[in-house]
């Protein structure tokens, strides 16, 4: 009697918490697949039941996202920035985050110090300085040349993400470099390798698994990030990343109601995020326990 | 071996007067001794250290001194007026109504967040769940996606006529239901129920992973001894966990300061009438739209120092003698 008792009672246990786990679930899948679902809905069917099934797979508004509201050009700016951000990272931290961590010199305490202290700069509120350092900018070089360079200009705004990208890195390639051991180094300037190839041709290939780490969050960031690229950007016309644009639209989905064009373009911001995540989910989640915290 | 790598440096470096037995016994420390060592380390520095003092040191700076000025948006010229900014910020609603509006965000996003993924977490790892990949994998979805996305995904949820909530609401009273979620009265809590969504996944995830390295033994014993789920959760898993609970926590209220920003530019820009303005969008439309950057730098300084001075007493409070496992 009390075996059963006690097995019901753990049933009951196990049924309440599949049913949390599946609400919680649910509550997460439902919102995006909805997405999806209303991208491909034509723009008479968003009045009325929002649960209902599209009546058809209207693929015309992907193409009206793509070409009307500018969605392409804006994605082809997105991958320019993200990829020249990321390229521009890479370069500027790994050689960095290696003498830091495994030379000594003077200045090395202070300079670590500085980067860390970096961690807890966040980049809202440094954005409008930068915006009116770039305005100054701007003004000198149109009394010198005419015109300026540096708003409105998706270059400096990858050069911008790298910057402000620079103290995560530096701290996850840096405590990363610090566990090799030194015979590396040694054995190579034995052979005669210079510090240059050593660092490219011995150090680097074996930060491989941290370096994938830090494309992965600076991938997301980068890509999903907008105050800096809505500030930065700033001229109506002008070039604007997808995130940008989509919250453009959102804005003008008020007046003009183009919704089927809106979820069509969520649904190409959100697609190469979530492909990438499906892809290297086990790689996220575990990386993101690679800043060293134990339990 | 070691002799051998010693003849064959000898060989190499003989011009140089280094003795072997000194690389033998100092290791890299001789290699110091070459040329170009610092010549290399200041060109892997040059280019991280230059783009961090632009991007990141000078600008920083400048919130602390342009605040003590007032700069307008056409001329370039700038007035030292002390610390009149802060004085005309202390007198201003609009922002005394942001700092409420973010204080009322951070404990209670921050409360409800912490509270649903460690008991999520405890569950996911501590009971023999079918599927457990499945669910954390469906979880940590809404970090990766872009806020803008999330801002619109709920916008079209919160829609007053066409909205998902108001209809699945009305299916369940009965009744048409035709609340303005993002109406004066509704938005802060509207808001609370996107941040808790995009946050929940990622902090379960790190704290199974936290969890997972509690020792199995620990939880026999304790059942061995009567200890039921809610004791051992209390009594073993929060207390051993703690150091990366307290950790996780003031890095949370940091970042929930600037979650709440880029919510509400993205979902509300901080309407209907400035009911769901916090801080730091206070500071962008005063910075950036209103291009009065002395008055906008001034509110990033208040802010600046409200979370330095959170995070101090965040750590002061739950500090613990840490226990080791």
């Amino acid at each position: 009697m009390e075996q059963t008792k006690k097995l019901s009672g753990e049933t009951l246990y196990k049924a309440f918490i599949y049913l949390a786990l599946i609400l919680l679930a649910v509550t997460i899948i439902i919102p995006v697949a909805w997405v999806f679902m209303a991208s491909i809905k034509q723009n008479s069917e968003f009045y009325g039941n929002p649960w209902a099934l599209p009546a058809g797979v209207y693929l015309q508004n992907f193409a009206d996202a793509w070409s009307k509201a500018r969605m392409g050009e804006f994605m082809l700016n997105s991958v320019i920035v993200t990829a020249l951000a990321l390229l521009i990272l890479l370069v500027v931290a790994l050689p960095a985050s290696y003498t830091l961590s495994r030379f000594e010199f003077k200045g090395r305490r202070f300079l670590n110090a500085l980067f860390m202290g970096g961690l807890f700069i966040n980049v809202n509120y440094i954005v409008v300085p930068i915006f009116l350092m770039l305005v100054d900018g701007d003004k000198f070089l149109k009394g010198i040349i005419g015109n300026g360079f540096f708003l409105n200009n998706i270059f400096v705004l990858a050069l911008v993400y790298a910057a402000t990208a620079l103290p995560f890195t530096i701290y996850l390639l840096s405590s990363y470099f610090a566990t090799l051991p030194h015979d590396f180094e040694e054995a190579a300037y034995i052979d005669g390798a210079g510090y240059f190839a050593t660092m490219v041709r011995i150090i680097f290939p074996m930060a491989q698994p941290s370096i994938v780490t830090v494309i992965l969050f600076n991938f997301l960031s980068f890509w999903n990030e907008y105050i800096i690229a809505m500030t930065l950007l700033s001229d109506p016309n002008g070039a604007k990343t997808l995130p940008v644009g989509l919250m453009q639209l959102t804005q003008a989905q008020q007046a003009a109601t183009q919704y089927g064009q809106l979820y069509a373009g969520l649904v190409l911001v959100m697609l190469p995020t979530l492909i990438l995540y499906i892809c290297v989910q086990k790689k996220l989640t575990q990386g993101m326990t690679l800043g060293g915290l134990k339990g | 071996m070691k002799k051998r790598r010693c003849g064959l440096h000898r060989r190499f470096f003989k011009r140089r007067s280094q003795s072997c037995a000194a690389i033998d016994r100092k290791g890299v420390m001789a290699m110091t001794k070459r040329s170009g060592r610092s010549r290399f380390i200041v060109l892997c520095l040059a280019a991280a250290v230059i783009l961090f003092t632009v991007f990141m040191i000078i600008p920083t700076l400048n919130i602390f001194r342009m605040s003590l000025f007032v700069r307008s948006a056409y001329s370039t010229t700038e007035e030292f007026v002390w610390l009149q900014n802060f004085t005309r910020l202390m007198a201003d609603s609009n922002f005394i109504r942001s700092m409420q509006n973010t204080i009322l965000l951070i404990v209670v996003v921050t409360v409800v967040t912490f509270g649903l993924a460690l008991i999520f977490a405890a569950i996911l790892s501590r009971e023999k769940i079918k599927g457990q990949n499945f669910f954390r994998i469906i979880f940590y979805i809404p970090n990766i996606l872009s806020v803008v996305v999330i801002s619109a995904i709920f916008s079209a949820i919160y829609d007053t006529n066409n909205g998902t909530l108001n209809s699945l609401l009305s299916f369940f009273k009965g009744d048409t239901v035709a609340i303005l979620w993002k109406g004066e009265s509704m938005v802060m809590v509207s808001l609370i129920i996107a941040m808790v969504w995009q946050a929940i996944g990622y902090y379960m995830v790190m704290y199974m992973a936290s969890m997972a390295s509690v020792p199995q033994s620990l939880y026999e014993s304790a059942s061995l001894d009567g200890a039921g789920r809610l004791t051992q959760f209390f009594q073993i898993t929060l207390p051993l966990i703690w150091t990366n609970i307290r950790t996780t926590l003031t890095f949370f209220i940091i970042s929930t300061i600037n979650m709440a920003f880029l919510f509400v530019k993205a979902m509300t820009s901080g309407g209907p009438n400035g009911a769901s303005e916090v801080a730091l969008s206070y500071m962008y439309k005063q910075a950036y739209t209103n291009s009065t950057y002395g008055y906008g730098m001034a509110i990033g300084v208040m802010v600046f120092l409200f979370s330095f001075g959170l995070s101090a007493l965040v750590n002061a409070v739950t500090k613990r003698e840490p226990l080791e496992f």
